[in-house]
């Protein structure tokens, strides 16, 4: 079952737009993410969706068919709550069982189908316990399995695993992964962690200030991102935006300071740009000579230490570095420009990237994006 | 030289969090003698004024329904059970009891219903709603004596608001306060009113705290509204429900102020519940054995519903 | 456009319809005592509620002829020193109840919880020979001695100071801290909010009390208002309706204004302690 949504525009005010113009076309059986920061609207979006929140403005189009106006019981969908939403009177096979035999389901086929569902979850054994006697993982298969249970092609989770802690959380992520292959189910699936979404996503929809950043598998937006604000979303630690200015005089030398020096392919206008450099795309050598920074703050993290630095024009770089334990804190460094990097506007919009593999050019994009940073 | 001891003890008393050391250090005698102290200087005054006024006047009162007494209230002549006989053999007595049941009854599903219903409307999203909120509550700021001479005036057969409705759509007009069964509907639906705004805002705060997504998982699942009443916020809130109803109960067993004011437990004793009937019988006919024994049949009476209170909040409050 | 979301339209007309029908139920019995203050008894005795003679003159009459504020101001006498006194008793016994170590310390607590059971209207009798021996009879002190403390405020008091987080008594403890100065500078404050409700409960528990001051008092000067109405009442035995309604006024409109802004203070209350 495809979604379709078409500048789906969501304000409480008449005014102020909590969402504004979001358009996309989810696949039947698609793993499609939402991601963004908290206050973006994503959650908002999904509850538009689900039917909970009415639509203000476009058309939100399931299988074809115009669901825009219709109550959520006839949109055919079911969701999983961050808070899982289980009753703590029920247990655990009556939770799974509420909405079937709400809808009063013939006892026979729903003894099945809730059975079934907790058999995927691998519940079975627990289906007499009440919430509060199950772990929070637990918890959240019985939230799974009552998704599971009721039998739809396109299921929505909010936030699903922000309750659980890291270990569960990268467990979950995987078992939800497989459910959803299993069952060739569409999902769609909120969340404000960048690596779930990473992780887990067939593609990933960025949401920011009320609108769509980029649409992309994630892949495309760890590569390719839009702007500067989907570049320092993904991947941690954070891209480093450097500031600079350029002009022809430069002859496509973006200098960030004398030592950290971009070489561009071709001309781009006179102007103010911002770099973006990840962190393991700039080398760092210890030198007594000519340095350009100062450590202030070194991580480390096993197999790679995190280097913060002070270049000497002000700006703070990370740097990640698998040379442990080789520098001291304090100690002057030069920071060098390795061939990957991005830049962008003085919007933050993508203009150019260069990945180091030769593979290089504009961006083009076709959302524009007005308010990236 | 004493060892740094910190008081592990008073762990024992906090809700656990995490894994809490269990307690191994024992206190020191001087530092339990002071804990004792202190002890002494917190609780006194509360002991001393709950002995004075709660534990003893129990013990008395139990002691004087045994005797039959003077007009100071002294006890004179040791009667064992003979109150107690007289009392449950007295039709004016089990008649007053029959009439609280029934006010009881009565005052605390009214409550307890139309509180919900309050609650339930004003949790609607609409616009103006906190005015109906306020509204709701305001019940609250009126005190018993309020309540009743508003409703004295509703209820006055020559000049109050129903009798005038009454004659204006021709329908009979009635002796609210001087016929009897009209008077007890009277009490009752003037005590219902008094009890409402903070029954209200009782049931109003646990309907509140009953997860939204709750609701939203049931309407996905094409839950009716209906369904969802019953089978969510009921349970959700039974613990509320349970507690409000107990208060309710106990609360309406000791009426008195209305009834004094309203009634004076007439027309014909009709509105003569128990503790109108304890004041009558203490402190109008100075027959304060029989008063103290009726007194012994309430007290137990409360405590009943009280304990039951106790043992299912007990069992409900993790459902 | 999203009536189907929303609900049909008669739907939120059938909500409406409901929402002002129990909001006239409440109103009524108000508006009416209001509207009636306002008029001139003769009129009201009339029966002739729409009258057009409206004036103060029964809010004059009411203060000038009655000793009606006299009676506010008693029963605010009285229900402030008791509200305080609960305050500070119950809190202390909760105190010990919570954070000291002593012998018997559940069973005490039991005994408290027992008196919760026993109703105070049962025990009228050995309580009015107690306070007429300690010549307490017709005076302030008869209406606020028996309720400096309370059971049930020991018991709120309790499970609110249960919910104190046990570092805090560990870090006062390293710090030194009495158990005074852990009680007034941390407890308390920590539980203002439960100590706000258990304030407002007392203050009306006492200002709403009947039976007790009827007992006990016989003199304007002492009289609290609940039994000051009904004092009124009967000596004007419903010839001066508009006046007693004036009067009924009076006592509800300070009760109503308290009430909406103790609601508004309690619930930015409970918003700062939901941050912390």
């Amino acid at each position: 079952m495809g979604i379709e949504l078409a500048s789906l525009s969501k304000s409480y005010d008449g005014q102020n737009w909590t969402l504004k113009n979001i358009n996309v076309q989810i696949k039947s059986g698609e793993f499609f993410t939402i991601v963004g920061p908290s206050g973006c609207g994503k959650s908002t979006l999904l509850r538009m969706i689900a039917g909970l929140i009415s639509i203000s403005d476009g058309t939100l189009k399931i299988d074809d068919q115009d669901v825009t106006n219709l109550p959520p019981q006839e949109r055919s969908l079911s969701m999983v709550f961050q808070n899982y939403a289980l009753f703590p009177f029920l247990d655990v096979k009556s939770n799974v069982a509420f909405g079937l035999k709400a809808r009063k389901m013939p006892a026979a086929q729903l003894e099945q189908r809730v059975a079934h569902a907790l058999e995927l979850v691998g519940l079975s054994e627990l289906k007499a316990r009440k919430p509060r006697e199950l772990s929070g993982g637990q918890r959240q298969r019985v939230a799974l399995a009552r998704a599971i249970a009721s039998d739809t092609k396109i299921c929505l989770m909010d936030e699903p695993l922000s309750n659980l802690d890291a270990q569960l959380r990268s467990k979950m992520r995987s078992e939800i992964r497989e459910l959803q292959q299993n069952l060739g189910i569409t999902l769609i699936y909120v969340t404000h962690d960048q690596v779930e979404a990473m992780t887990m996503a067939d593609r990933i929809m960025v949401l920011h200030a009320h609108e769509v950043q980029q649409i992309g598998t994630p892949s495309e937006i760890y590569q390719h991102p839009a702007n500067s604000f989907v570049a320092q979303f993904f991947g941690t630690p954070r891209m480093n935006l450097l500031s600079v200015h350029y002009s022809t005089k430069n002859q496509r030398h973006l200098q960030v300071d004398p030592l950290l020096d971009y070489v561009l392919p071709m001309d781009i206008e006179e102007g103010d740009y911002f770099v973006g450099v990840r962190p393991n795309a700039l080398e760092i050598h210890a030198t007594a000579q000519a340095s350009n920074a100062a450590i202030k703050n070194i991580e480390y993290l096993g197999t790679q230490s995190i280097i913060h630095a002070l270049l000497d024009n002000q700006e703070e770089v990370r740097i990640t570095t698998a040379q442990n334990n080789t520098f001291s804190l304090g100690e002057r460094i030069q920071i060098r420009a390795t061939a990957a990097y991005f830049v962008f506007d003085n919007t933050g919009r993508a203009i150019f990237f260069n990945k180091g593999d030769g593979e290089d050019g504009r961006t083009n994009y076709k959302q524009t994006v007005t308010n990236a940073l | 030289m004493d060892a740094p001891i910190t008081n592990k003890q008073s762990q024992t008393h906090y809700k656990p969090k995490g894994n809490k050391k269990p307690l191994t250090v024992g206190l020191s005698y001087k530092k339990e003698l002071r804990e004792r102290l202190y002890a002494l200087v917190f609780l006194g005054p509360s002991l001393l004024i709950l002995t004075i006024f709660v534990f003893f006047p129990m013990l008395r009162t139990l002691y004087l329904s045994f005797f039959l007494t003077n007009s100071v209230g002294k006890p004179t002549v040791f009667i064992g059970l003979q109150n107690y006989f007289s009392l449950l053999t007295s039709t004016a007595y089990l008649h007053s009891l029959q009439a609280t049941f029934i006010y009881v009854i009565a005052v605390s599903c009214l409550t307890l219903v139309l509180g919900l219903l309050l609650a339930q409307t004003a949790s609607q999203k609409i616009r103006g709603i906190s005015f109906f909120r306020t509204v709701f509550s305001g019940t609250m700021g009126v005190s018993v004596s309020v309540a009743a001479i508003f409703w004295l005036f509703m209820f006055n057969p020559s000049v109050g608001l129903l009798d005038q409705l009454a004659n204006l759509f021709h329908l009979p007009v009635i002796n609210w306060l001087t016929q009897p069964g009209w008077a007890m509907t009277a009490v009752v639906i003037s005590t219902v009113w008094m009890n409402l705004g903070f029954t209200f805002l009782i049931f109003f705060g646990a309907l509140q705290s009953v997860p939204t997504t709750f609701y939203e998982a049931a309407q996905i699942e094409g839950v009716s509204k209906r369904y969802q009443f019953f089978h969510i916020t009921l349970p959700m809130i039974s613990p509320t429900l349970f507690f409000v109803s107990i208060i309710t109960l106990i609360e309406s067993f000791k009426s008195f102020g209305l009834i004094d004011l309203m009634t004076a437990g007439g027309p014909d004793n009709a509105t003569n519940l128990l503790v109108y009937r304890i004041y009558q019988d203490a402190f109008l006919s100075g027959n304060y054995g029989l008063a103290s024994t009726e007194s012994v049949i309430l007290a137990l009476m409360i405590a009943f519903f009280t304990f039951i209170q106790f043992k299912v909040l007990e069992k409900r409050v993790n459902y | 456009m999203n009536k189907n979301i929303t609900g049909p339209n008669f739907q939120r007309l059938g909500q409406l319809f409901v929402l002002i029908l129990l909001a006239l139920f409440i109103l009524i019995p108000f508006l009416l005592g209001f509207w009636t203050s306002l008029l001139p008894t003769a009129d009201i005795s009339k029966g002739s509620l729409w009258s057009s003679h409206i004036s103060l003159d029964n809010y004059y009459t009411a203060i000038t002829q009655t000793p009606i504020i006299r009676y506010l101001f008693n029963s605010l006498v009285i229900s402030f020193f008791t509200m305080a006194a609960q305050l500070l008793f119950c809190s202390m016994s909760a105190y010990a109840f919570v954070f000291l170590e002593f012998k018997g310390r559940n069973t005490l607590f039991y005994v408290f919880l027992a008196t919760m059971m026993l109703p105070f209207e049962a025990e009228v009798i050995p309580n009015f020979v107690t306070v007429r021996n300690m010549g307490l009879l017709n005076h302030y002190a008869v209406m606020i001695i028996p309720f400096l403390t309370s059971a049930f405020g020991t018991f709120m008091l309790r499970q609110s100071f249960l919910q104190i987080p046990g570092e805090l008594k560990e870090a006062s403890e390293i710090e030194g801290l009495s158990h005074w100065r852990f009680y007034a500078s941390v407890v308390m404050p920590y539980s203002r909010i439960s100590l706000f409700t258990l304030a407002a409960y007392s203050f009306l528990a006492s200002w709403n009390q009947y039976l007790w001051p009827m007992l006990t008092t016989f003199s304007d000067d002492f009289r609290p208002v609940q039994d000051g109405l009904r004092q009124l009442q009967s000596q004007e035995s419903f010839n001066n309706w508009g006046m007693i309604q004036a009067s009924a006024a009076i006592v509800v409109i300070p009760t109503l204004i308290v009430l909406f802004i103790g609601q508004h203070y309690f619930k930015s209350g409970l918003n700062e302690g939901a941050v912390k």
